[in-house]
């Protein structure tokens, strides 16, 4: 055993470079223990709520169906599939606004609850060791689970990545500041998390996982020591409180020290990164055979009366949920999906709570200042001794708003983890992290135009043989029939018959005897009238 | 002497050096000019003649020999800007004798108006409409690069150039919308 991984193994913790320290406000939320909500009337459904291609649709407006019933199908460019939260009938299946940064429409399936919220029947496993890995991951695929921490990745997908591993890792960080939800989940359902980790563990074929938990959480880490001495091939590693030490890239490196090469991926230096939340529904997906209809969400904020989390079913509008909570807007309230820091602001409160939604923040304007007007840079640094990924966020924005996007890749832009720091201490109130996902956005729509342009060419330059080719054989048809007809004409004259050149030069003789004859009789027409 | 002796000894080098070179030529030839394909791959492929010329490579070729680089609309100032980078020349503005540089369009054909006469097909330049003679044609749409070259030629102008609609996937973080958009309270 080398001597890093002894450190590991003994539970060193290191560190990484720049992060901040963000007032943790969790306490607002992380009271009370996790509450059912009442069942909302309608529910929408975006077809797609991970990173992938969505399913395709198996329902049709009007249809009924059952909670756990699925709407769509696994698909090719892991698509993953959706189901029903509960009982009731397709109201129906069209552009919806989704959630998302832009506020923009997607195909989102309506259903209109009939109350009843009967289940579909599930089917249990008793030992998920029976199945091999490709059905365990089957199970997981068709329980359409997502990585619940917030990118949304498939996770049979990631776990399908067939590489030596040398650890699992747990993410129970939760670093960003209001959002509890992991918190009060592992706090109670740390069994349920710990038998997703062995499943974890026992599909990706490694052997030891590390729980990470930072260390605001005794109760949770606490939940956790209680049952760790039944699982050998379970650590627990509680990391300091600093933000963003939940990223991925971060987390790995307080843990075993090493470095995501960039533009690289974990499983690259043999790790693969799973959030708590996702633990516990991969365990309720093979053990009880339930698919990912529900999740929790942390709502808070000064501006809900009953702050706290929630058992929520996927689809429920955000409206309905803060109406469940207590929501006393402001007038020109703000309602942010996802953190403070990495959240984005909804367009509209008819949105959808999916897959990948943590938390709904719903802050007073003394709590979380509007934005301020972006003053000019003064060159303070104070962005680059926060960044974690080592970037330098000030030159980066100077390249972005210069559009400049060779010097952006250069400069590494596409390591940036978007985690807000350098724009919360920036004193220019620039609003760093913008233009960074903007100019990231264009970079990848300059990529695919180019793609776009050699189709193109490919087509355009099929297209002009093509031509060419239909050319040359028309003339070569054309020639081929010409030689035919002489050859045809020769064989004919030299048997005896009428050479059809004969035939010409007498219709053409014949022409010019009657246009002789008809000059003829008009000349004297013309005499006769002249004589009369 | 020794003059002579190093003439002499030049000359044959030179001879030597003069055939290997003469020979690499021949054996390594470069089918096309480089600088072509260099600049023909910034253009945007749509080829649609704006520039003056029958297609992009024309114009490629027409900018390696000494042309003017703002004469692409589709391209717009990105283009120019790439062209200017490779040429190490001075970018400027787009020559709006040419046209106007516009946001991205695609071809829809309205189909029921279709009389399946074919024209389009002729004319477009990449091969994105699927149809036969009577029988009702449509644009693929993907494959369309946008250029308009099928809208003229239509006897009954069933063709539309409509913009390529925003998806989430190819939105482009709009810095007037994000800055914390105000959400209405709804009750
Ligand atoms: S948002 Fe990007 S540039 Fe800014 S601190 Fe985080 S990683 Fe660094
Ligand atoms: S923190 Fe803001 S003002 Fe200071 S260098 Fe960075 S971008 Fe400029
Ligand atoms: S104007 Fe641009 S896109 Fe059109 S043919 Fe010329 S180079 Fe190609
Ligand atoms: S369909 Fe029309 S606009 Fe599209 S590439 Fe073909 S000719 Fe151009």
């Amino acid at each position: 055993m080398s001597v890093a991984t002894k450190a590991i193994e003994a539970g060193h913790i290191w560190t990484f470079p720049g992060g901040i320290h963000p007032p943790e406000r969790k306490e607002i939320s992380n009271q009370t223990p996790i509450a059912p909500l009442a069942l909302a009337q309608e529910y929408y459904l975006p077809v797609k709520q991970h990173s992938g291609a969505p399913g395709e649709l198996l329902v049709q407006v009007g249809d009924y169906v059952k909670a756990g019933q699925v709407l769509t199908q696994v698909g090719a460019n892991n698509g993953l599939p959706v189901h029903a939260p509960t009982s009731g009938t397709i109201a129906a299946i069209g552009p919806g606004i989704i959630a998302h940064p832009s506020g923009l429409a997607d195909t989102v399936i309506t259903i209109r609850a009939d109350g009843n919220d009967e289940h579909v029947a599930l089917e249990p496993l008793t030992d998920y060791t029976q199945l091999s890995r490709a059905e365990l991951l089957d199970r997981i695929k068709n329980a359409g689970i997502a990585g619940l921490g917030g990118a949304g990745f498939p996770t049979a997908q990631k776990l399908a990545l067939q590489r030596p591993l040398d650890y699992l890792i747990i993410n129970g960080v939760e670093c960003e500041p209001y959002i509890s939800a992991d918190d009060r989940l592992m706090r109670e359902h740390a069994q349920t998390i710990i038998d997703g980790t062995e499943i974890l563990l026992h599909i990706a074929g490694c052997e030891k996982a590390l729980i990470a938990i930072e260390a605001n959480k005794p109760e949770a880490i606490a939940a956790f020591e209680a049952l760790l001495d039944k699982h050998p091939q379970l650590a627990l590693r509680v990391v300091p409180v600093k933000y963003p030490s939940g990223g991925e890239k971060q987390l790995i490196q307080l843990l075993t020290g090493r470095q995501v090469p960039s533009r690289g991926l974990p499983i690259d230096i043999g790790l693969v990164m799973q959030n708590v939340g996702t633990a516990f529904a991969v365990a309720q997906a093979v053990l009880q055979g339930k698919p990912l209809i529900e999740r929790v969400v942390t709502v808070t904020g000064e501006n809900v009366e009953k702050p706290g989390n929630y058992w929520v079913r996927l689809g429920t509008p955000v409206a309905y949920l803060l109406a469940q909570c207590g929501f006393k807007p402001e007038p020109e309230q703000r309602v942010i999906m996802g953190g403070p820091m990495m959240g984005f602001t909804l367009a509209d409160l008819s949105v959808p709570v999916v897959k990948i939604t943590n938390c709904i923040l719903v802050p007073s304007s003394q709590e979380l200042a509007p934005a301020q007007d972006e003053m000019a840079c003064i060159r303070c640094g104070a962005c680059a001794d926060v960044c974690p990924a080592q970037l330098l966020p000030q030159q980066l924005q100077w390249l972005a708003k210069a559009k400049d996007y060779d010097g952006l890749e250069q400069q590494n832009l596409f390591d940036c983890i978007e985690c807000g720091a350098c724009a919360y201490v920036c004193p220019s109130e620039i609003p760093l992290v913008h233009y960074y996902r903007k100019a990231k956005a264009e970079i990848r729509n300059i990529a695919r135009e180019k793609a776009k342009a050699e189709v193109a060419r490919e087509r355009f330059e099929a297209r002009q043989e093509r031509l060419e080719r239909e050319k040359q054989e028309r003339l070569e048809r054309h020639r081929k029939a010409a030689e035919a007809r002489k050859k045809a004409q020769a064989e004919a004259v030299a048997q005896g018959g009428d050479n059809p050149q004969d035939a010409v030069q007498a219709a053409i003789a014949r022409a010019k005897a009657r246009k002789a004859a008809q000059a003829a009789a008009a000349q004297q027409k013309n005499k006769e009238g002249d004589d009369a | 002497m020794t003059v002579v002796t190093a003439l002499i000894v030049f000359g044959v080098l030179a001879l030597i050096f003069g055939l290997i070179l003469g020979f690499a030529a021949v054996r390594f030839r470069v089918e096309s000019d480089p600088i072509v394909d260099q600049i023909d791959a910034i253009l945007p492929q749509t080829q649609c003649g704006q520039c003056g010329y029958p297609g992009c490579r024309p114009y490629a070729e027409a900018i390696a020999n000494g042309d003017e680089i703002n004469k692409c609309p589709p391209g717009g100032q990105s283009t120019i800007n790439a062209l200017a980078d490779l040429m190490g020349v001075e970018a400027k503005p787009l020559d709006s004798a040419h046209g106007e540089e516009d946001v991205k369009k695609v071809a829809v054909i309205r189909e029921d108006e279709c009389i399946g006469c074919t024209k389009c097909i002729q004319a477009c330049p990449v091969d994105a409409i699927l149809g036969a003679a009577k029988q009702m044609h449509t644009v693929i749409a993907h494959e369309c690069t946008g250029c308009d070259l099928c809208v003229e030629p239509c006897p009954v102008d069933c063709i539309d150039m409509v913009p390529v609609p925003v998806r989430p996937d190819n939105w482009q973080w709009d810095l007037q919308q994000i800055p914390v958009r105000v959400v209405e309270s709804s009750n």
